[in-house]
């Protein structure tokens, strides 16, 4: 008795101690956001002489947030990075969906050949194809500068990765006889995926959701190669080129960061526990 | 049957996999291909005309002192990296899943960095290096402080830093996913015949773990080796050059200097080194399942 009472006393303290290290390192890493925030409402005079005080000497002001959102033009810029990620998204689902389930359930060669050579092609850096695809598709066809050739390209990059997740998911969670039974009932194969197979593998579309969209939303290198007239621009794009136009005013540029961080956060407000789901078993399973 | 025949075969693989092959040829299959032939001609990204030249872009790569030196600098920042991230990883992993109250919004909380792209966090941390640390270490020293970003050791120590912080909380979520696989038996069995929390730790959990440190670890070695975007927002390669890693080198050589066929002969070089690193991955992988 004595000793389990013992016991569950060092549980308790080695709690307490555990917070204690958890709150610390949690300031830790939201530190420079805090100091982003701060310092979005104080002036550049008092963010120079300053920049930890809460409140600067010339006290609260709210004039960073407008101006820095009216020069950076970002609801036009919300916009591209929206229309770009919710567009490449919605496609690299639907094409690697279809593709895994024909991969899965037919042994053709071509089936074999096209997975393995996405399979392999996951090794490959993007740095490897930038130069190629500024040749062939700005120097030959030139079709770059356009929101669709973007989005085309981001589905392109990502349907291994993605063909891989629903390769797993079609082979491991949904059974044969569910199909057959929808064939019999007189469904063509394309009826049995939309209808039987593609619903079922919600979970999965969730994970690969969450992944590539917080790696278009947030893909700086190829959408600044892809993308150069401002009408374009998309968040990552725009911060880069706000910072180079406006780096000697700090109070804007604070503003501007804070802006491009804040959709995200606000999302992840609400869907906290969805993405850090998907983000598991992505990693997990990739 | 109707399903043997060739016309329904190809009529079904195109149906199905024809829209994800045709976009996967066209943005990685044939600009690779495309990629090596141009690494044996002396483009300049505007003429229509691509010069041969054989071999000379490998020869200007193998001579380009400074792309090793770049190669060497990102092979040193990876191994500290990795190691660093994992050490935080693992052990933000073990605090999170101690059963301590709250532990869900600390595993939240330090996975909020992951959610922000690259130029955006460089930018965040230019700023806090710039000046609260020279507010910091001005007031405690009396004296002026300069930025950590403008000495050529310090730029890269910040670049590490902030890598540290930004996949630490996604490293984390995969360690304690490893946590949760291992059975609480398993570990309350080794307690009981006597082992210490630290021999259960190094005995039980961590080689049932073996699969999640793989993952992480590589994960981890391949992101850092292609690090681009915080080195372009935070350093900007500064000072004097001294924090330009390989992707960046790449990068200026074909589109600032517009030497495009040794940028491209530069990247493959890069890739040959993902490659071997994928390999491997890909073998460890193997043999763990063997063994488990």
């Amino acid at each position: 008795m004595n000793e389990s009472e013992q016991a569950r006393k060092r549980k308790k303290t080695l709690h307490i101690i555990f917070i204690i290290i958890l709150i610390i390192l949690f300031i830790l890493f939201i530190f420079p956001f805090l100091l982003v925030v701060i310092n979005v409402f104080k002036t550049k005079a008092d963010i120079t002489t300053n920049p930890l005080a809460l409140v600067g000497k010339h006290g609260f002001t709210g004039k960073n947030f407008p101006k820095a959102m009216d020069k950076m033009d970002f609801w036009k810029v919300f916009g591209n990075s929206a229309i770009i990620t919710i567009s490449s998204t919605i496609l690299t689902i639907l094409v690697s969906a279809m593709a895994a389930f024909v991969i899965v359930r037919n042994n053709w060669k071509a089936c074999t050949i096209l997975f393995s050579l996405m399979v392999a092609s996951m090794v490959i850096p993007f740095q490897v194809l930038m130069v190629p695809i500024v040749s062939v598709y700005g120097g030959i066809f030139n079709i770059l500068n356009h929101r669709w050739t973007l989005i085309l390209m981001h589905t392109g990059f990502s349907v291994s990765m993605a063909t891989f997740m629903f390769h797993g998911a079609i082979h491991t969670n949904i059974p044969l006889g569910l199909e057959e039974a929808a064939e019999i009932d007189g469904c063509t194969r394309w009826q049995t995926f939309w209808k039987i197979v593609f619903p079922l593998l919600s979970p999965t579309i969730a994970t690969v959701t969450i992944i590539d969209a917080m790696a278009f939303w947030n893909d700086y290198l190829l959408p600044s190669l892809v993308l150069g007239r401002k009408e374009l621009y998309t968040i990552p794009i725009a911060t880069q080129m706000f910072y180079g136009t406006y780096s000697t005013d700090i109070g804007l540029i604070m503003a501007a960061l804070l802006l491009a961080m804040l959709p995200i956060l606000i999302l992840y407000l609400f869907l906290q526990k969805y993405i850090v789901a998907g983000v598991t078993s992505g990693a997990v399973k990739g | 049957m109707k399903r043997t025949t060739m016309k329904y075969k190809v009529s079904q693989f195109l149906m199905f996999a024809g829209p994800a092959a045709i976009l996967f040829c066209a943005v990685v299959l044939i600009p690779f291909v495309y990629g090596f032939y141009l690494t044996f001609t002396s483009w300049d990204g505007i003429a229509r005309s691509k010069p041969f030249v054989a071999f000379a872009n490998y020869a200007a790569a193998f001579q380009d002192g400074d792309y090793w030196v770049a190669l060497g600098r990102t092979a040193i920042y990876t191994v500290i990296s990795v190691v660093l991230v994992n050490i935080v990883a693992f052990l933000l992993a073990y605090l999170v899943t101690s059963g301590v109250k709250g532990q869900n919004f600390f595993r939240a909380g330090f996975f909020i960095p992951n959610l922000i792209g690259g130029i955006v966090l460089g930018y965040v941390w230019k700023f806090v290096f710039n000046r609260a640390f020279v507010a910091i270490g001005s007031a405690l020293s009396g004296g002026n402080v300069a930025s950590p970003l403008s000495t050529t050791g310090g730029a890269m120590f910040c670049l590490i830093l902030v890598t540290v912080w930004q996949y630490a909380g996604y490293m984390m979520l995969i360690y304690v996913a490893g946590f949760m696989s291992v059975s609480a038996d398993l570990k309350e069995a080794a307690l009981i015949d006597g082992a210490t929390g630290w021999q259960a730790m190094k005995n039980v959990t961590i080689p049932l773990m073996r699969s999640s440190f793989v993952t992480c670890i590589f994960l981890s070695i391949t992101r850092c080796f292609v690090i681009y975007d915080v080195n372009l927002s935070l350093t900007k390669g500064e000072p004097f050059n001294s924090s330009v890693m390989a992707a960046m080198h790449v990068y200026n050589q074909a589109f600032v200097y517009k030497n495009y066929g040794e940028g491209q002969a530069e990247a493959l070089i890069l890739f040959v080194i993902c490659a071997v690193v994928g390999i491997t991955q890909v073998m460890i992988g193997k043999r763990g399942e063997v063994e488990a």
